[in-house]
């Protein structure tokens, strides 16, 4: 008998209204307040976005105070380390004289080259083994083993077959690039759930329109990951090729730096080489929000 | 809609010429997985427009059927006909997240300005017309359950195989979707066969309900009530009771095993 209804039967709601139920004493509960009120909100939570972008600069900004300040204290020697101000002042020599644009355009179109090329290596290989069970027979067991090369670490065996050219660099860069496309394109279309294809069959579609509308649209985020993984590669297997003998590009520029004992310089294109990264980067978050536009996540994130 | 006679597709080379007035027509027909007869020999010929439920606990060949009457599974021995223009339901939408939701309703249809249009008029018979181009990730459901239901009327099926579409959606979502699926049955008349463990559901929607235990029909019961029916109805409650019996469920005073 629960306390409402026996109090219901003897008419006396106050004098009953804490009194124990069936012999049991209830505890009262110690309450803890959840309403929504000044202690929950933080001050940091309501500082505006300037405000929060201007602490994040906050660390950036000491870093480079920090770094300004042990080369003109003279605690570290400006040969060894150039104060962030030698370096834009090599960055501006190198624009001036052009070397760095022409530079530029070289080294990306290396690495571009052979992104396109090894990509799209990767993704036909990856769709084929994927898509069929004879091209998973008999391409996916060498491409496992294949991946496991590092491969920088095919750059002596490159210079032997194709030279200390263009060749070499753009087939280093090729090899990089075309595993991570090629592992996530086949764990895409690998991963795709049967009970969509099973829901394609019954509408009528036969395997190419399967392949169209289901399947590659559903493997199409796993797919830029691999395009994402094999863009930074692309950038890794870059600066190993310009190591090879390079006579223009970012690497020649270093070459040059190095044998000349310019730090600043070095410094400079190590800086170059990470805004390509950041390019890249960022272009590939272009391209997710161009195709992936079904991908909530993406577009309100 | 149309209740003439289907076009009958045999999924069986050995099939006979079946009867021209029936939708479904199964013959003797058996399965075996890995050595467990799931079908012992299941005969059944439904007439083009009814609608029939198929209840039964887990494991008693339900789905086996509906997944033969669909083409997605074969049976091992038999004889299985069923028309040509049939469509699913599944107990999980399988919307294609990467395509719009009228671009889902028409998967297998070329997708041009006419299936848009065919989409458009079975979005609105589902009561979805305003979100013909909303991403499938954004629907509750049960808006992406009647998605489902647009894409299986709009290729005009002759059988619509519903394998427990509501058993995921909550109570009151579920009653919504039994009074859609009994008024778009009424316009568009198919065949149904409809699976389920819901007594209620099978004596609500159902023209006929057949039992199946342990891959064989135990039971084959028309339902004589007017529509709608309601559950305070005295023969409402006395086929349910019969079913329920029939089914193992004791709901009078407990046996203690």
């Amino acid at each position: 008998m629960t306390d409402a209804l026996a109090t219901l039967a003897e008419g006396t709601g106050v004098a009953r209204s804490r009194a124990p139920a069936g012999g049991r004493v209830s505890r009262s509960p110690q309450l803890q307040d959840l309403s929504p009120g000044e202690a929950r909100s933080t001050r940091w939570r309501q500082a505006s976005p300037w405000q929060r972008r201007a602490t994040r600069l906050l660390v950036p900004v000491l870093i480079l105070a920090a770094w300004q300040f042990v080369s003109e204290a003279g605690l570290v020697s400006t040969y060894v380390l150039p104060p962030p101000t030698a370096i834009l002042a090599a960055f501006h020599e190198l624009i001036v004289t052009g070397e760095l644009q022409s530079a530029i355009v070289t080294s990306s179109a290396r690495a571009l080259s052979g992104l396109v090329i090894g990509g799209s290596l990767g993704l036909a290989l990856g769709l084929f083994a994927g898509l069929w069970k004879l091209g998973d027979d008999v391409f996916d067991g060498p491409m496992q083993m294949l991946r496991m090369v590092p491969s920088i670490a095919l750059i002596p065996l490159f210079i032997v077959w194709f030279g200390i050219n263009e060749t070499a660099k753009i087939a280093l860069i090729i090899t990089a690039t075309a595993f991570p496309i090629y592992l996530n394109t086949y764990a895409g279309v690998r991963g795709i759930d049967n009970k969509l294809i099973e829901a394609g069959i019954i509408f009528g579609l036969d395997h190419k329109k399967l392949a169209r509308r289901i399947i590659l649209p559903t493997a199409l985020p796993s797919i830029l990951v691999g395009l994402r993984y094999s863009a930074g590669s692309s950038l890794l297997a870059l600066v190993a090729a310009e190591q090879i003998n390079a006579r223009s590009g970012i690497g020649y520029i270093l070459t040059i730096a190095n044998q000349n004992q310019r730090v600043d310089i070095i410094i400079a294109g190590i800086i170059v080489y990470a805004l390509l990264g950041l390019a890249l980067a960022a272009f590939m978050t272009f391209v997710e929000r161009l195709f992936l536009p079904w991908r909530t996540d993406i577009v309100l994130g | 809609m149309s209740s003439a006679s289907p076009a009958l597709h045999p999924l069986d080379p050995q099939s006979a010429s079946a009867p021209t007035d029936t939708a479904v027509h199964l013959r003797d027909v058996r399965r075996v997985f890995s050595g467990r007869e799931v079908l012992g020999g299941i005969d059944l010929s439904i007439p083009p427009g009814e609608f029939v439920a198929l209840l039964g606990h887990s494991g008693t060949g339900k789905t086996t059927i509906l997944r033969i009457l669909s083409g997605l599974d074969r049976a091992d021995a038999g004889t299985v006909q069923v028309p040509t223009a049939r469509s699913v339901v599944f107990q999980e939408p399988r919307l294609v997240p990467a395509k719009r939701v009228w671009q889902n309703v028409v998967i297998g249809h070329d997708q041009n300005r006419a299936a848009r249009e065919t989409a458009i008029a079975a979005l609105r018979e589902v009561g979805l017309g305003q979100h013909v181009d909303a991403w499938p990730k954004t629907l509750s459901g049960g808006e992406a359950q009647r998605v489902a239901l647009a894409r299986a009327l709009a290729v005009e099926p002759d059988l619509l195989l519903l394998d427990e579409p509501f058993a995921s959606l909550d109570a009151l979502t579920r009653m919504r979707m039994h009074d859609l699926v009994a008024q778009l049955w009424e316009r568009h008349h198919p065949a149904v066969v409809l699976v389920t463990h819901d007594v209620d559901e099978a004596i609500a929607l159902a023209d006929r309900i057949i039992v199946l235990n342990a891959g064989r029909i135990t039971l084959d019961v028309r339902v004589n009530l007017s529509k709608p029916r309601l559950r305070t109805d005295a023969r409402f409650g006395t086929l349910r009771q019969r079913l329920l019996d029939e089914l193992g469920v004791i709901s009078q005073p407990a046996r203690h095993e």
